[in-house]
């Protein structure tokens, strides 16, 4: 960017937001910070499902539209596992590696044979995920499942400064998506695996020429992005319960939230998911009708001005 | 020879007659029945589904002399969705009658729709949006159930005498809930109540965070009108944010399939009240009958509510009226269904929770209970009656010139 351009968005930006910022304060000190919270919450959990979007679009150039479908499966895995046996964390494990071992199916017997063709990926994925949410529909019903928060995070956090009470499992989401970025960025840039799957997606032919064996990189990648959305899915199943139509909510979320980022960055969807969380509640709390179009103009603008995403590089 | 012609003749026509008249009587009537399978309604819609067949089932598929077929199709509470599922039963399947939709916009659509198919009879299903029979009224669309507005008669002055001065109103942004806002406001603001704020959420917004942090420190009471996935997510999130305010409920706010959906149960919701057109513990021997069979039907066991929901009843209500209509004209449903109609027009339905008649926009006239959530002794939720109002028609009571239609805007008295 620019020197002037850089400028020209200051100026754009800045002083609207923060004469937004002034009045919010000054009107409503609580209203204000509380959305503040929820918005960065709700990024956690938008972060933790679109990362692995990222990943596996991003970074691998396979497109997989079925990513909401991994999440629900994920949170009715978990909501299962959770009623069983009463532990939350087994119930984070079980829909992480369900979600996992699915994708890790697809890409074995699926995306392995389209590398590269963008648009039978796109047609294969969208049939997949239509047909894993009517599986999921005929197995498990249209009922909402509202998951329970373990003992230790049910209820409230009280004597806040200035907002009181807040929800102590919607609080911990916020490590939580912090703890997994960092994880996540660690992971892709300072280990060896991390090195191979950053150089796969540069240069496949070459990569394999080393000696590295890149469809068993690739697996591993595509698992550990599916995963993520199954254990988003069970983090979601709390919070937001889980009933059909939840694929399609999330699966939008992460494309706006990749598409802002840019695409293949965990800082860029950590950033994209800041951004649209915050759009939202904001949105909801001073502006509860026209809610959903802030979401859309923020993607019109990044569109139109940085078509890869704010942080994204060329392909 | 020519006396024996005769007789033949006589007996051919009388076998003809005879097998032309069982012919008749064997050719099936096609009922469509929409509801909601997918979507914020869908555990309601799957109950809607049962109250309508039930009320097939109880005539052992029969009506008129004719054999009913059903045919099934769901939506998703979007009114785009609910009219290309109705055109492909009318205009694929060949139904004669309709019954649905389930949710407020999707009714307003529907009615629209039934305009351009001037041969079908439109029965609603639970839509309960004032518009669909107060603005524009189709001429082939009935609803005999009372709809959202009327269902909030009396709630008002409970609300008050509860000594619920302030109330701040959380509600999803349609139709529907517009209605059963204005039916609650335009008691209570009459009798001195106040309304400071009001939230309209997206219907299947699911969090509703940011509404919790709206809600002033000021008020008594909130009066939460979500339904289905949404109410589910509302009180849990309120409850987990500390919040400890008395509710007030719209109708199906506290209904079977919210007071019963998979997880811990809300204590916390004992006490609320709420009005609606069915109370669990309503004791007329005909509503007792219909319980009972519907428990018969549908034990728990088999995916049944412990008690019907709204949906099951209101849906069970007009799938009879249907049925009812064509016992009435013996199955005829010649000339374009005028006979039918002219049934249903004039017919004094007996539902299980009384008798309902319909208005000159062919829109019910019928009962509404005041609620308040009870916990039994198993620990099962259920609405106990504090009040039954009879006869409340589409005006609420109200002189025509003093009537408007609910809106985002409309009733206000902050």
């Amino acid at each position: 960017m620019s020197r002037l351009q850089k400028w020209f968005w200051g100026l754009a930006l800045v002083p609207p937001l923060s004469v937004f910022a002034v009045w919010g304060i000054w009107d409503n000190a609580k209203l204000f910070f509380i959305t503040l919270l929820n918005g960065l919450t709700l990024a956690s959990l938008y972060f933790i499902v679109a990362s692995g979007f990222t990943l596996v679009f991003g970074l691998m150039r396979n497109v997989n539209l079925a990513h909401g479908s991994l999440y629900l499966l994920g949170g009715y895995v978990g909501y299962i596992v959770a009623e069983k046996t009463g532990l939350f964390v087994l119930a984070l494990a079980a829909g992480f590696l369900v979600a996992a071992l699915v994708g890790l199916l697809m890409q074995v017997a699926i995306f392995r044979f389209m590398q590269g063709e963008d648009l039978r990926q796109t047609m294969v994925t969208i049939g997949l995920s239509i047909v894993i949410a009517d599986l999921l529909l005929w197995g498990i019903g249209a009922q909402v499942h509202q998951m329970s928060a373990p003992g230790w995070l049910a209820g409230p956090l009280r004597d806040i400064p200035l907002i009181t009470a807040y929800s102590k499992y919607r609080m911990a989401l916020l490590p939580l998506g912090i703890i997994i970025g960092v994880l996540l960025w660690l992971f892709l840039n300072r280990t060896r695996v991390g090195m191979m799957i950053r150089a796969g997606v540069d240069d496949r032919g070459m990569l394999a020429a080393t000696g590295v064996n890149v469809n068993l990189v690739f697996a591993a990648t595509f698992a550990i992005g599916a995963g993520l959305a199954g254990f988003g899915g069970v983090i979601g199943a709390v919070e937001l319960s889980m009933v059909p139509g939840e694929d399609v909510r999330l699966l939008l979320a992460s494309l706006i939230v990749v598409i802002v980022g840019g695409m293949g960055s965990v800082v860029g969807a950590a950033l994209g998911a800041v951004i649209l969380g915050v759009a939202e509640t904001y949105g909801l709390a001073y502006a509860p009708t026209y809610s959903v179009v802030f979401t859309f103009v923020i993607l019109v603008m990044v569109l139109a001005f940085r078509p890869r995403g704010i942080l994204g590089q060329a392909a | 020879m020519k006396k024996r012609t005769f007789v033949r003749t006589l007996v051919g026509a009388a076998v003809l007659a005879v097998f032309s008249g069982v012919a008749y009587s064997q050719q099936t009537v096609k009922i469509g029945l929409l509801s909601n399978l997918e979507g914020p309604f869908a555990a309601g819609g799957a109950d809607g589904m049962r109250g309508a067949e039930l009320a097939i089932k109880q005539k052992n598929g029969m009506a008129g002399g004719r054999k009913i077929e059903l045919i099934k199709a769901s939506s998703d509470a979007k009114p785009d969705v609910a009219v290309n599922a109705t055109r492909k039963l009318v205009e694929q399947d060949k139904v004669d009658i309709m019954v649905g939709p389930l949710s407020g916009g999707e009714g307003i659509a529907v009615k629209e729709y039934s305009k351009t198919q001037p041969n079908i009879t439109f029965i609603n299903g639970s839509s309960g949006a004032q518009a669909t029979t107060l603005v524009n009224p189709s001429p082939n669309f009935f609803r005999f159930n009372t709809e959202g507005a009327q269902w909030m008669v009396g709630l008002g002055k409970a609300a008050l005498d509860k000594g619920y001065k302030r109330v701040m109103v959380i509600a999803e942004d349609y139709a529907f809930p517009y209605s059963q806002v204005q039916g609650f406001m335009s008691e209570y603001c009459r009798l001195g109540g106040k309304v400071p704020v009001k939230a309209w959420v997206p219907l299947g917004g699911k969090d509703y965070a940011s509404v919790i942090a709206r809600i002033p420190k000021d008020v008594d009471a909130l009066v939460v009108i979500l339904g289905g996935a949404d109410a589910v997510n509302f009180l849990n999130q309120y409850e987990a944010a500390g919040g400890d305010k008395p509710m007030i409920g719209g109708s199906i706010t506290v209904s079977q399939d919210v007071l019963n959906y998979k997880g811990k149960r809300r204590d916390s919701l004992v006490g609320t009240i709420a009005g609606a057109p069915i109370a669990d513990s309503f004791d007329a021997p005909e509503f007792k009958a219909f319980v009972a069979d519907y428990q018969k039907n549908y034990p728990v066991s088999a995916g049944g509510y412990p008690s019907p929901s709204l949906f099951a009843l209101v849906y069970y209500i007009n799938m009879k009226a249907a049925l009812d209509g064509l016992d009435a004209v013996k199955g005829d449903l010649s000339g374009g269904q005028a006979k039918y109609r002219e049934a249903l027009t004039k017919m004094v339905l007996k539902t299980p929770v009384g008798d309902v008649r319909l208005d000159s926009n062919r829109q019910a006239i019928g009962t509404t209970f005041i609620t308040e959530v009870v916990k039994d002794a198993q620990g099962n939720l259920s609405n106990r009656v504090l009040r039954k109002v009879d006869g409340i028609d589409q005006m609420l009571g109200m002189k025509k010139e003093d009537f408007k239609m609910g809106s985002r805007d409309e009733p206000n008295c902050p």
